[in-house]
This record gives C-alpha cells, sequence and structure tokens, in this order.
C-alpha cells in the first residue's frame, strides 16, 4: 500500500500581509489554547518593529498579553510599549478588552446623564455588563469598531490586532451583531419595551392580542418582580441599544472589507485543527478576507531526514553492544520527538488536503511558555518563515 | 488507594482549551462507572466533542449509553441543548400548553438561548442539576454526573450564574430554582476538577481558577495533570544537557558506532533536542511545584503517543482508577 503524499501548502507570507499599509485590522481567531494572544502579540509587534504604527486589543480576560509584553496592566485604553525595536517611526500600543467599562461607556453615550444613572444601576444591567456570559462578544465588536475609528480619527495606530473572546465556539464574535439585529427588529422587544406595569387595554394596545398569551406566560415563568425588572432595563437600554446595534453592523461589514485580513489560529492536534477547519468555511461563506493559517507550536528537529524507525533500531543496537548509553538515550528522544513531528505534519496535511487554498505558517514548540519581547520576536520570525536562531543554551529564566 | 472523591454525585471537570478537558471528562465518567455503577457524561459547548471520542454518531438531545465501564457499569451521555433544556424546564414545571408555542414565536426561546447574555448558562447548569437529582423509586438514576464544562477561564462565572439569577429574582420560582441549583453546587456533593497541563500558562489558569472558584464557595476537587511524559534521559545526562555540557566526541562516537556517521548535522540535532528536553523537564518540576501548593488531590495521567482513541480513553480511565478514582 502507498502512504498518502504529503500536501504541502504555500506559504503564508506574514510579512507580506502585515507590511501592506492597506491592511487595517487583522483578527487572530480560533479555538481556546492554541495560542491565539500570543499570536496576536507577535504579529503586531513584528508589525511594530517594521514600521507600522500597531494597536493590540486582545479580549482573555486572564493576563495572558500583559503578561507576555511586560506591561503589569491593562485596562480598557491602549497603552503604548516603549521597549521596542524599531527604527522607521513605528510604534506598539496594547490594550485588554474591559467589558463592563465599554458597556458603561456606551450607556454614558447615548443616554442622558438622568436615564444613564438609571441604567448604571439597575442590578439586571450590572449582572449583564459583569457576570453574564456572552456580553463580552457584543462590547469586543464594539471595541474594535472604536480602535478603527480611532485610527483615522486620531492617527495613533493604522492598524489593529485582535483576538477574539474564548467563546464557546470561535464563530459566536461573527455572530453577535446579526443576534442583537435579530432581537431589536423581532416582537419581544416590543413586549418587553411596553410600559411595563400599564397592563389592561393600554397593554394590550401597544402589544396585540397573541402576546397577551405571552406576557401571561412570562409572568409566570419569571414572576412579576422579575419580568418588571428586565421590561424596566429593557426600556431604558432602548435608545443605547439602536446606536450599538448600528455600529456592530458597520463593525461587522468592515470585516468583510477590504484592509480586514482574518488570521485562523490552530495547534497541530485534531481537535484544534477541526476548529480550524470549520472557522475556514464559515469565513468563505460570509465572504470574510481570510489571510492563512497559522499553526503553533509544531516540533522541530534538525535532522528531520533521522526517521524514527531508523534512530530507535540505531538506539537498539548500540544498547545491544551494551555501549555508548548517552548516544542511545538522545537517539530514543530523537525518535519520540520525530513521532510527535510526524503526527502533527499528518494532521496539518489533512487540513491542507481539505482546504488546499489555505497558505500556512509554522511557529516552532519552544519548551517554556512565551512571556517576553524577545520571545514574541522569536515567534514573528519563525512565522515569517525566518530560520529561529538556536540560542546556544537553554533559554534562562529571570530571578 | 482511597477515593479522593468519595460522596461526589456531581463531578464538574474544566481546563485551560487544549488540556484535554473532554478526553479527562470522558476517562473520569469511565473510571466512576466501574463495577457496575451507572454514570451520566454531559456536554455543553455544543462541540459533540463526546461522540467523536467514543465513536458514536453526534449525541441527540436524549441521554444515550456510549459505553461500559471497566468490570461492567455504563456510561450514558448528553449533549444538553440549551434550547431543548428550557422546554423540557417549562413542561415540568409549568406545563404551559399553547403558550409556550407562542413564547417561541415571539422570539422569546431564541432571546433566552442565543441573544441574552446568561441564560444560557442557567438552563445548562439546571439541566445538570435535575440530572444529579433524578430519582427512580427510592434510588437516584445515577451514581454519578460527570459535566464536561466550560474551560477554566469561564468556570466559576458558568458555575456562579444562578447565584447571579438569585440575586435579580427576589421571590418565586426561578429564585427557588436558582437557590437549589447553588445548593448543590456549594454542597460536598460537588466537585470541580481542573485539568492542566505541565507548562506555565495552563498551570497559572489553573491557580487563578482555583482561587475563582474558592472566592466564590465552589468545591475545588482535583488537579488532573495530563499528558505527562516520563523524562527520557537520566538525571546526570538532564543535568548536562541542560548545562550544555554533554559530552560532544561521546555523542560523535556514539553516532559513528551506530552507523549513522553519514547523516549531516545529527550530533547537532541530538545535543539540540537534548537541551530543549532538559529545559521542558526542568520547567514541568517547576509547574508540578506549584501545582502541589493548591493543596487538592493530584491525579497525572500518561501522554498518549498516538494521541486518544477509544482503547486509549479506556486506559486513561484504569489509570484514574488506580488512582483512587472510582
Amino acid at each position: 500500500m502507498k502512504l498518502p503524499k504529503t500536501v504541502a501548502p504555500d506559504r503564508f507570507a506574514i510579512d507580506d500581509l502585515i507590511d501592506d499599509e492597506a491592511t487595517r485590522i487583522v483578527v487572530c481567531c480560533g479555538s481556546g489554547g492554541v495560542g491565539k494572544t500570543t499570536t496576536a502579540a507577535a504579529l503586531g509587534l513584528r508589525a511594530a518593529e517594521r514600521g507600522r504604527r500597531v494597536c493590540v486589543l486582545t479580549i482573555d480576560p486572564a493576563r495572558r498579553l500583559a503578561q507576555s509584553i511586560g506591561l503589569d496592566e491593562l485596562d480598557n485604553t491602549p497603552r503604548e510599549i516603549d521597549r521596542i525595536e524599531s527604527a522607521n517611526g513605528g510604534a506598539l500600543f496594547a490594550m485588554m478588552l474591559d467589558m463592563k467599562r465599554t458597556f458603561d461607556e456606551i450607556v454614558e453615550q447615548h443616554a442622558d446623564p438622568e436615564r444613564a444613572q438609571q441604567i448604571l444601576v439597575n442590578p439586571f444591567y450590572q449582572s449583564l455588563s459583569s457576570s453574564f456570559a456572552g456580553t463580552q462578544e457584543y462590547m469586543a465588536m464594539e471595541k474594535l469598531g472604536q480602535l478603527h475609528r480611532e485610527a483615522d480619527a486620531e492617527g495613533r495606530w493604522d492598524l489593529v490586532v485582535v483576538d477574539t473572546p474564548p467563546s464557546r465556539s470561535a464563530l459566536d464574535f461573527l455572530d453577535a451583531p446579526q443576534r442583537l439585529g435579530s432581537f431589536l427588529d423581532g416582537r419581544l422587544i416590543r413586549l418587553l419595551t411596553a410600559p411595563a406595569r400599564a397592563g389592561g387595554r393600554a397593554y394590550m394596545k401597544v402589544i396585540g392580542m397573541g402576546f397577551s398569551i405571552v406576557a401571561s406566560a412570562l409572568t409566570k415563568i419569571l414572576g412579576g418582580q422579575l419580568l418588571g425588572d428586565l421590561q424596566t432595563l429593557v426600556a431604558s437600554l432602548d435608545s443605547v441599544f439602536g446606536g450599538f446595534r448600528e455600529r456592530a453592523e458597520q463593525t461587522y461589514s468592515l470585516l468583510q472589507a477590504e484592509g480586514t485580513a482574518f488570521v485562523v489560529v490552530a495547534a497541530p492536534e485534531a481537535d484544534a485543527l477541526r476548529e480550524a477547519s470549520y472557522f475556514v468555511e464559515r469565513l468563505q461563506q460570509d465572504a470574510m478576507p481570510l489571510a492563512g493559517l497559522v499553526v503553533n507550536r509544531v516540533h522541530r528537529t534538525e535532522a528531520p531526514d533521522l526517521t524514527p524507525d531508523r534512530a530507535a533500531g540505531a538506539a537498539e543496537d548500540l544498547d545491544e553492544h551494551g555501549e555508548h548509553a548517552l548516544t542511545a538515550a538522545l537517539l530514543r528522544l530523537h525518535a519520540d520527538t520525530m513521532r510527535v513531528r510526524e503526527r502533527e505534519l499528518r494532521l496539518m496535511s489533512r487540513f491542507t488536503g481539505a482546504h488546499p487554498q489555505v497558505r500556512v505558517a509554522v511557529a516552532p514548540a519552544l519548551p517554556g511558555d512565551v512571556h517576553d519581547l524577545p520571545g514574541l520576536r522569536l515567534v514573528g520570525s519563525a512565522l515569517a518563515g525566518e530560520q529561529p536562531e538556536r540560542s546556544a543554551g537553554p533559554p534562562r529564566r529571570r530571578g | 488507594m482511597a477515593n479522593p472523591f468519595a460522596g461526589v454525585r456531581l463531578h464538574v471537570v474544566t481546563g485551560k482549551g487544549g488540556t484535554g478537558k473532554t478526553t479527562t471528562a470522558a476517562a473520569l465518567a469511565l473510571s466512576l462507572a466501574s463495577g457496575g455503577r451507572r454514570v451520566l457524561l454531559l456536554e455543553v459547548e455544543g462541540r459533540q466533542g463526546i461522540a467523536q471520542l467514543f465513536d458514536v454518531p453526534p449525541l441527540p438531545y436524549e441521554e444515550r449509553k456510549v459505553a461500559v465501564g471497566i468490570d461492567g457499569g455504563d456510561v450514558h451521555a448528553l449533549a444538553i441543548d440549551p434550547e431543548d433544556a428550557l422546554y423540557e424546564y417549562l413542561d415540568m414545571y409549568y406545563r404551559l400548553g399553547r403558550a409556550g408555542k407562542a413564547l417561541r414565536r415571539a422570539g422569546v426561546v431564541e432571546f433566552a438561548t442565543t441573544i441574552a447574555p446568561g441564560v444560557r448558562d442557567v438552563l445548562l447548569t439546571g439541566k445538570a442539576f435535575e440530572a444529579v437529582r433524578r430519582k427512580e423509586g427510592p434510588s437516584h438514576v445515577y451514581d454519578a454526573v460527570v459535566l464536561d464544562a466550560p474551560p477554566t477561564g469561564r468556570i466559576t462565572r458558568f458555575l456562579n450564574v444562578n447565584s447571579e439569577v438569585a440575586g435579580l429574582a427576589k421571590v418565586g420560582p426561578i429564585r427557588r430554582q436558582a437557590d437549589n441549583i447553588m445548593g448543590l453546587l456549594r454542597s460536598p456533593a460537588t466537585a470541580v476538577h481542573l485539568v492542566t497541563l505541565l507548562e506555565e500558562m495552563p498551570t497559572q489558569e489553573t491557580i487563578d481558577g482555583v482561587g475563582g472558584l474558592r472566592a466564590t464557595g465552589l468545591p475545588v476537587g482535583g488537579v488532573v495533570v495530563n499528558m505527562v511524559r516520563e523524562p527520557l534521559l537520566g538525571s546526570a545526562a538532564l543535568a548536562a544537557a541542560g548545562k550544555g555540557t554533554l559530552d560532544r566526541s561521546e555523542v560523535e562516537s556514539g553516532v559513528a558506532a551506530a552507523g549513522l556517521g553519514g547523516h549531516a548535522g545529527v550530533v547537532d540535532a541530538l545535543l539540540a533536542e537534548a537541551s530543549d528536553h532538559a529545559e521542558r523537564v526542568r520547567l514541568q518540576k517547576a509547574e508540578r511545584r506549584r501545582l502541589r501548593s493548591l493543596e487538592r488531590p493530584m491525579l497525572e495521567l500518561p501522554w498518549l503517543a498516538d494521541g486518544v482513541d477509544l482503547s486509549g480513553l479506556y486506559d486513561l480511565a484504569g489509570v484514574l482508577r488506580g488512582q483512587g478514582v472510582a
């Protein structure tokens, strides 16, 4: 039986993408734990050091980006990172999404002060803006739009690199504006914004007959108090929703526009690549511009021609002769690394077989995590296809 | 070995993405089923990861037997769909009949299950609660329920959603339901297990996750260290590789003796791989120390070279059982 031929993808040239001034937004998406944040930070840093003015937005609640670029704190305002090496006018800003503050700001912008105050102290609003899963997707879309508009208005940066929320599904981010839109166009919002306790005829007039069943069912399920509180909030948020939705839709169409590039991030594992596949298909379906796939943490070796079987066999021979125990151990280690690598390449090849048009960039598996600028620089240069320099000894951690 | 989780009926399994959360949940369910028990494995993220692991068709909203445990016992599985869970809940408590259809037409169901933040989590935790408490006659239908939960970064928010709800609904059926669910989740009958790797970020997230759970009064179960790989070099060689002082000429003559002298760059490659390996082993030791400081039972699962298939899953279940989980 012949082994299936390895399908080699075209190389995803990240420098062409980030050097192109027409590129204004880069969205890094993929399943959890594949290194989205690191990839976003590495692309951002590389772009800045090649002369772009970049703002990196991270959504992740874990303070990973802060850790990896050595900032102690990231809040809802972009902070400039001054330790980058850029000779030609590049700059790097970074910020982490503060979901509650972003929501508060929208409220303050779109409601008069008195009403804004009412909303901000509403207990429903407080849960909604800080504790409920799902809000993040809406706010991420809002913030991305804001940063992009700021780029035009103030010119502090001309490229926004964003990683996507750690959602149940990587697709949630894309669905946020549409879901909000269908809610706002739906009949439910009319029910919820009708005078909460008007009751009787006035209520029926606003709502229409069919809704009385719904209203009484809702009262039965939620109880009068909960429904009333919810209605009060939705009614006062009404004006806010409108403006917010309009911008969410603008941001959504911005994502389809020229100047936006999606980078799908994966690890060389079956689950992550399957998710990447779904995402690629979804992007195509939505006519979103896909720039390429980044596969992080691929095992590498400097002796790819020494197959695992050959190495393991050689180790056995040495053992049989009872000599060169160290070399035998190193050969077994190599065989092990090669097996991992072959499995990874097989999985990647399967992805490319299904999506031959998707270009691929690869970052190597490093012994430790990336948590500083030199580490990010290394990831960036590996992604760009430059041979990563091997340090003389093992990397040393500070302290 | 003593069972570290005796008395636990709801096992919540969380972990950073990529650490093998679903695999661990499935192996845990298999090991809990051993000796003739009945276990329900719940999935909430809509990925159909359980079906893929057990090599069965995608799971509908229906509890199905997916595997037998070691020495008998059954593992059933259910992928919870929020919409179906909502209908089921309404049926169970309200008998809405025609009004239920009206709710759907008015967009209430869609709003609740996909648009409104938070409601999803209420429905998902509510279904887990129902499964844990369900009885047939005097005894529980399931001896244990294993919940393949959202990842560590979202776990506290997910499990605590009912306490938010309880804060909003002052009285009424919703309030009672929320209080009951929180009662179970905060009781010794629940254990939240965190899956991690011996790497920096998963470890950090585990430590942060444990902190978050403890702060909200949710019971932390065990820390499951997944994909543990034994060092392939002896301690002397590891130390030398770490310092970059491996005997190069010895490796050169070893490579020649093995008949690999013709391969260019082999010696450099082997030394470099040894150095990476030593660094990994060193970091793993450090991460293991940090995880121990959490003072929770630590379980370890080996790395499986060929990935996890069904037989690998049983191997992992056996390993958990060997560490007292049954």
